[in-house]
């Protein structure tokens, strides 16, 4: 450090002259040239250097500060890859929230890399640009550890060995990746609404903590390593969304409505992607954390209701969601599992009735709900699949045109009726699964008509590989649209019981626990 | 002596994922940067069409007219992934931290040659605003090119150019004053030597095609600027001053020689792919070329005064050459 520049220019002026200072005024090219992204959404900005950088790093020491998180990091992955790590873990059903990781949310990193890359471009203001183009590099560092942390269980597990091909395919996997496809090819102030500040501010604590704490509990040192390594990151982001939409509120009085529908919208496209996480708080990890509504309750309706009471000065109400959302939260991942484990032969995951144990914990974690209406459900599937009838629906799910999601979800006030909403557009009629995604759909309809929904695409014929034959006499459309998944059946798929992965995992680890 | 430790050992059921194995020919155990790599851009069933470019898919090939069979082609061979990226700055940062610090704490700035110091601040302090421009065009390659292999190295260039504009901010903190930052930034302004600069440096922020843009940038611009500034520029002030400049620039100087192995395995797949992609990328490089040199002509005699224009010829002499061994024809 320079001592005698120290002593003249503070941190923030430092830091101002390595960043803000080195753009310019333009004059030989427009400035709607340069940034032509920014007048379409009706946002206004009056002055960009309003925005206040929610951290002051400089290259030299972005990258010191890394490098040291990644010669940790993958020091730990390789000791716990050599030492075989993964036969610590509770249980090989552990496994199985590995690869609804990897094929649902790590390519979601990737497009936040770019994403943040395109909008790093876009603002005209240097502040944002800084931070953004940050993040993107925060971001492909995410997706990379991820590939290389489960890499390791690629090698001995199934289920992971298609990520890339899967993730734009499969049935469930358009959830994530319509959320994240809907938030890039927003404009740039509603890709840092959608993804800045709903996903990172509101919703992070709900996908990464639980997953993580899961990790931590399960004993699995290899996905723990990336998320406890990605902490610091992920809190420079979420605090990177904070301020862009405190900039964006306090730039324009008109700012304000646009930026709570952006709420509204993206507080639901989040949270119904949430969905996939609440089922596996409450089934798929073998050592709970806390249930889904314990999360909730800490980190949406204390830390997020106290976010939106602090918003209400800009004249900010909660999402138009939230109310819905807290009266879901006895019911989602029961409705959730449930659907996965009807469709157990369509996923590259494996699925399992909760044991009588695991059931009284989810009667004392939902003391209204789980023994009325759920319970009985898994008692009579484990008996069935006790007596060899385990059930496997053959049929396929009608979708939600906004979310995605099959249409299981019950109505707000009855959990013995499934909730139908729908719309006509342009002379053919659509289908949602709840007010949020028909709200949504209303609203820009243009965009979501568009959507590649898997169930649709079956119907129409697209989603059979070259050599199918529909017209052969023993032609299995099923069987077809699996292989077009690249899921090899009877070993990624279908129950817990009786899979590749339950007899390695067994004989795995009593080779490397017994004599 | 050798002495081998025992683990459990079971046999895995496969070596890496299958996109990768249909990559490697075979299921072969895969390097770090090839499994962050290879095939991890979606590329099939996007679900909406931008809303600020809806003539295309969210990533699209047709974003530029170079044509490819298949972009992966463009590996870097300095294997860069995140983590193999970070410790390499890391590692040149360190290094250019000492070098700031031995030149601080010795007071070799205060006993540097007061007109080379001058020629250094005049010269080197603008090239922050390039540096910026080329950051800005390292996010647009990125965000809008085709296939990690290459949007990737993009961004970590991008990057790198930040951190150059950062390290020159702080050359001319060491050598001089916050004020000669604002005289700097008046002539990038203003002063006649520097408009055809910033023109270029403007106008190749509205490039539309990335693949064009990454010509101008990278192979164009940094392929003559840098040499200009990093070697000939501080050979001279070495001779009038010593060192000093020198140490504050390794960085850059550094930098450029590893960066260009990477430029110019992209030019050579993608020049080699076909004869239009040629064609295309040696018009491309002789059109920027020609407003670079132009550009880069008084600015060269600001600070080499006559050797100025000479050295201009024998960088374009050197840069075409470069091109044409690249698989260009320029």
């Amino acid at each position: 450090m320079d001592m005698k520049v120290a002593k003249k220019l503070g941190l923030k002026e430092r830091y101002n002259l390595m960043t803000r200072d080195l753009d310019w005024e333009p004059s030989y090219q427009a400035k709607e040239a340069i940034y032509p992204f920014l007048e379409y959404e009706g946002i206004k900005i009056h002055d960009w250097s309003k925005f206040e950088d929610p951290f002051r790093l400089t290259m030299d020491a972005y990258w010191k500060y890394q490098a040291e998180k990644e010669r940790k990091l993958y020091a730990i992955l390789d000791a716990f890859n050599q030492s075989n790590g993964h036969l610590g873990v509770t249980d090989a059903r552990y496994i199985n929230n590995l690869k609804l990781f990897l094929t649902g949310v790590t390519p979601l990193e990737y497009m936040a890399h770019r994403g943040f890359a395109h909008v790093g471009r876009q603002l005209a203001g240097a502040g944002p640009r800084v931070a953004c183009l940050m993040q993107s590099l925060d971001e492909i560092r995410h997706a990379q550890t991820q590939i290389h942390s489960m890499s390791n269980y690629n090698k001995y597990y199934n289920g992971f060995q298609n990520w890339r091909h899967q993730h734009d395919r499969v049935w469930y996997l358009s959830v994530p990746k319509s959320f994240f496809d809907d938030a890039v090819t927003s404009g740039p102030f509603e890709f840092m609404v959608a993804i800045g500040f709903a996903f990172e501010y509101v919703l992070t604590n709900l996908l990464f903590v639980p997953f993580i704490s899961g990790a931590a509990y399960n004993g699995d040192m290899g996905a723990m390593a990336f998320g406890f390594s990605a902490q610091s990151d992920e809190s420079r982001h979420m605090t990177l969304g904070l301020e862009m939409i405190k900039f964006l509120l306090e730039q324009d009085p008109a700012n304000v409505p646009i930026v709570q529908r952006w709420l509204d919208k993206w507080f639901w496209r989040g949270y119904r992607v949430l969905t996939l996480v609440a089922m596996m708080q409450d089934y798929m990890l073998p050592k709970r954390v806390m249930s889904w509504k314990e999360a909730w309750e800490i980190y949406a309706e204390q830390n997020g209701g106290a976010l939106f009471a602090d918003l209400a000065r800009y004249g900010i109400k909660p999402p138009a969601g939230w109310v819905q959302a807290c009266k879901d939260k006895d019911h989602l991942s029961h409705q959730a599992w449930a659907v996965f484990y009807n469709y157990g032969a369509a996923a590259p995951f494996h699925t399992w009735t909760p044991s009588a144990e695991e059931m009284d914990w989810l009667s004392s974690k939902y003391p209204d709900t789980f023994d009325k209406y759920y319970r009985p459900r898994y008692e009579h599937w484990a008996e069935q699949a006790k007596e060899g009838n385990r059930f496997y629906n053959g049929t396929l799910p009608m979708l939600c045109t906004t979310c995605q999601i099959p249409m299981f979800f019950t109505e707000p006030d009855d959990p013995t009726k499934i909730c139908y909403r729908e719309s006509d557009y342009k002379g053919d009629k659509y289908h949602f699964c709840s007010d949020g995604c028909k709200d949504i759909f209303d609203h820009e309809p243009e965009k979501y008509i568009q959507s590649w929904l898997p169930v649709h695409q079956i119907y129409q014929g697209n989603c059979f590989g070259p050599d199918a034959d529909p017209t052969s006499p023993d032609f299995n459309p099923l069987m077809e649209v699996l292989k077009w998944y690249k899921l090899e059946f009877g070993q990624d798929n279908l129950d817990y019981e009786g899979s590749p992965d339950k007899k390695n995992f067994e004989a795995w680890r009593a080779q490397a626990t017994k004599n | 002596m050798q002495i081998d430790l025992r683990t459990v050992s079971i046999t895995p059921l496969r070596q890496t994922f299958n996109h990768i194995a249909d990559r490697l020919g075979g299921d072969k155990a895969a390097s770090r940067y090839i499994e962050a790599t290879m095939d991890v851009q979606a590329n099939a069933n996007f679900h909406y069409r931008p809303t600020w470019d809806p003539d295309h898919m969210i990533f699209d090939p047709a974003r530029t007219a170079i044509k490819m069979k298949d972009w992966y082609a463009f590996k870097d061979p300095r294997q860069f992934y995140y983590g193999a990226y970070t410790i390499a700055r890391a590692k040149m940062q360190e290094t250019a931290e000492a070098d700031f610090e031995f030149v601080e704490s010795r007071g070799l700035a205060a006993n540097f040659n007061a007109a080379a110091k001058k020629t250094a601040l005049e010269f080197y302090l603008p090239l922050r605003h390039v540096a910026w421009g080329a950051n800005m065009n390292g996010a647009s390659m990125c965000a809008y090119g085709y296939g990690t292999a290459i949007t990737q190295p993009c961004l970590y260039n991008g990057m790198d150019q930040l951190g150059i504009a950062q390290y020159i901010t702080r050359l001319g903190f060491t050598l001089g004053e916050p004020s000669d930052l604002d005289a700097a930034k008046k002539a990038w302004m203003t002063a006649p030597q520097w408009q055809e600069l910033r023109r270029l440096v403007e106008d190749m922020l509205v490039v539309k095609d990335w693949f064009e843009l990454f010509v101008a940038q990278n192979v164009v611009l940094d392929g003559l600027l840098f040499p200009l500034a990093y070697q000939h520029v501080d050979n001279a002030l070495q001779t009038q001053g010593g060192p000093v400049v020198s140490m504050l620039t390794r960085f850059q100087s550094e930098w450029f020689a590893e960066s260009s192995k990477w430029v110019d395995a992209c030019l050579k797949v993608g020049a080699g792919e076909t004869a239009e992609n040629k064609a295309l990328m040696s018009e491309w490089t002789k059109k920027w070329r020609d407003r670079a040199v132009k550009a880069l002509a008084p600015l060269a005699t600001q600070a080499l005064g006559a050797q100025g224009d000479s050295v201009m010829a024998e960088l374009t002499d050197q840069f075409n050459a470069r091109c044409n061994k690249a698989g260009l024809a320029v």
